[in-house]
């Protein structure tokens, strides 16, 4: 089954939608398909960690990462399927990035990796936008954390409908145009893996949500107003938004 | 006004506190400050600044930041007042970090400096924790070091803004076992509270309760299990906290 939030009659309501049955997507106005906080895996792909490789043993750097790289989208960067992406007024380059989505089933505090799925309850579609990236010395709440950077949806695939969470193919089109691909198999730290981690030190809780890994953003996955990107994973579906400039919001 | 949030009978209850700081419910009823269960008291995001007073900025052998080096932080790691806090197995420096925390008291979008506390809502103090050991150079300061469960008190209650005559001449204090240990004043922050609401509302909406913890003055020092620690701003709040081993955590986990 499909678990999304559409806005009915101005009040958020959950719509369980059945995968046999043909969905209209311009039939609802989609909400972010979760509600609770959602982490981000940096440096999460095996290509964006080789081209960095010298620069980890540099400063600032100095290492490699010894632990997964984490951090935070905060509410206000979340919007549903359909809604608009807003792009500096000032004309600056984002850039989308394709995930698959963790989505947290029940409430995990110190969970291993054996047992980390029992705490799943499945997966999303996550487009997590961002600013180019010159350094990941310091937090990056100015790159990644404007409004409207972080599509989630359309809706949450319950994980026994998902039979290969490891290699999932991953594609993206800017304007109908398949720019790039990737996989689930192309992460550095396992899906388990990464919800192990976060639960040894933070307790996850139901419908938080976590983006498992996004690629290196090459000038293929740019964005400007007036785009429309789009990003499919088998089994699960395809997340749609458009790109404006944020001056007309008005 | 002092407003407070603290869970009665399983349920999380607003109630204002009284001048000598217990709970009041909506009905009148006061609840005696020891007895309260106080919970954090507001839900939003959580902006932290880094090296943001230039005496704490030098202790860390920094220079101070060209523009604010703010973090963010995940709900799982607030704590209220008169909790415990753990330090894990087998490190070898945890601190505290007393912090005035401004909290936004409506939706705020590219606000200028010149308006910026007209969207403060209310302060609360923070006690910012921090486990030195897990430091990496990546998104310095990690989640690991800083959003750990436990990890953040604030509280135990916010003062209304209006009560608040400048929140940038303000002491903070914090005690060890009633041993003072660290103290400074909001008048030396390197970027302050008009300077952090225009920056962080060029980049995002801010909403009410939305927490931004201005940053910590020089004065560190490691925490055990046993210690009581308390952080305190003055005009704002004093903040109680314990420190207990990761063993006695994990049983109350269950």
């Amino acid at each position: 089954m499909r678990h999304s939030r559409i806005l009915k009659d101005g009040v958020a309501t959950e719509l369980a939608i059945d995968p046999n049955q043909k969905q209209d997507m311009t039939s609802q106005q989609w909400l972010p398909a979760t509600t609770g906080t959602v982490f981000g895996i940096a440096l999460n792909d095996k290509e964006l960690c080789a081209s960095l490789e010298q620069a980890f043993n540099e400063k600032p750097h100095v290492n490699p990462p010894k632990t997964p790289v984490l951090h935070i989208k905060t509410p206000n960067t979340h919007i549903g399927y359909g809604a608009a992406i807003p792009a500096p007024a000032d004309g600056t380059t984002i850039y989308a990035g394709p995930s698959v989505g963790i989505v947290i089933g029940k409430q995990a505090t110190r969970v291993s990796e054996e047992s980390a799925m029992d705490y799943v309850a499945g997966y999303t579609i996550v487009n997590e936008v961002s600013l180019a990236e010159g350094s990941f010395y310091r937090p990056a709440v100015k790159a990644k954390c404007r409004d409207g950077f972080c599509p989630i949806g359309p809706w949450v695939v319950n994980k026994e409908d998902v039979s290969s969470p490891e290699k999932l193919a991953i594609n993206t089109f800017i304007n109908d145009e398949l720019v790039h691909s990737t996989s689930t198999d192309q992460l550095v730290h396992s899906l388990q893996k990464v919800v192990s981690y976060l639960s040894s030190f933070m307790t996850l809780q139901e419908g938080d949500l976590i983006i498992a890994g996004t690629p290196l953003r090459t000038e293929k996955l740019a964005l400007k107003a007036g785009d429309t990107v789009a990003i499919e994973i088998d089994s699960i579906g395809r997340l749609e938004n458009t790109v404006i400039n944020e001056a007309e919001l008005g | 006004m002092k407003r407070a949030r603290i869970l009665l009978n399983g349920e999380l209850t607003n109630v204002t506190v009284n001048d000598n700081l217990d709970a009041v419910l909506a009905d009148g009823t006061v609840i005696a400050q020891a007895d309260a269960d106080w919970q954090p008291p507001c839900d939003g995001k959580i902006f932290v600044l880094a090296i943001n007073y230039a005496d704490h900025a030098a202790e860390l052998s920094f220079k101070a930041p060209d523009e604010p080096l703010v973090f963010l932080k995940a709900p799982n790691t607030l704590l209220g007042h008169n909790k415990n806090t753990y330090r894990p197995d087998g490190i070898d420096y945890m601190h505290y970090e007393c912090e005035l925390v401004a909290i936004i008291g409506k939706t705020a979008k590219n606000v200028s400096r010149e308006d910026a506390m007209d969207y403060i809502g209310g302060y609360t103090v923070g006690n910012d924790y921090a486990i030195r050991d897990y430091l990496e150079n990546y998104y310095r300061p990690n989640l690991r070091v800083k959003s750990r469960d436990t990890c953040t008190p604030v509280g135990p209650y916010i003062v209304d803004a209006n009560e608040v005559a400048d929140p940038h001449n303000l002491t903070l204090r914090t005690y060890i076992n009633g041993e003072l240990k660290q103290e400074g004043n909001t008048s030396d922050l390197v970027f302050n509270i008009p300077y952090l609401v225009e920056y962080l509302s060029n980049i995002m909406t801010l909403e009410p309760g939305d927490m931004i913890f201005t940053g910590t003055p020089e004065g560190l020092a490691d925490v055990k299990p046993g210690d009581e620690i308390v952080t305190e701003v003055e005009g704002v709040g004093r903040l109680v906290n314990h420190i207990i081993s990761e063993d006695d955590y994990l049983k109350t986990l269950g």
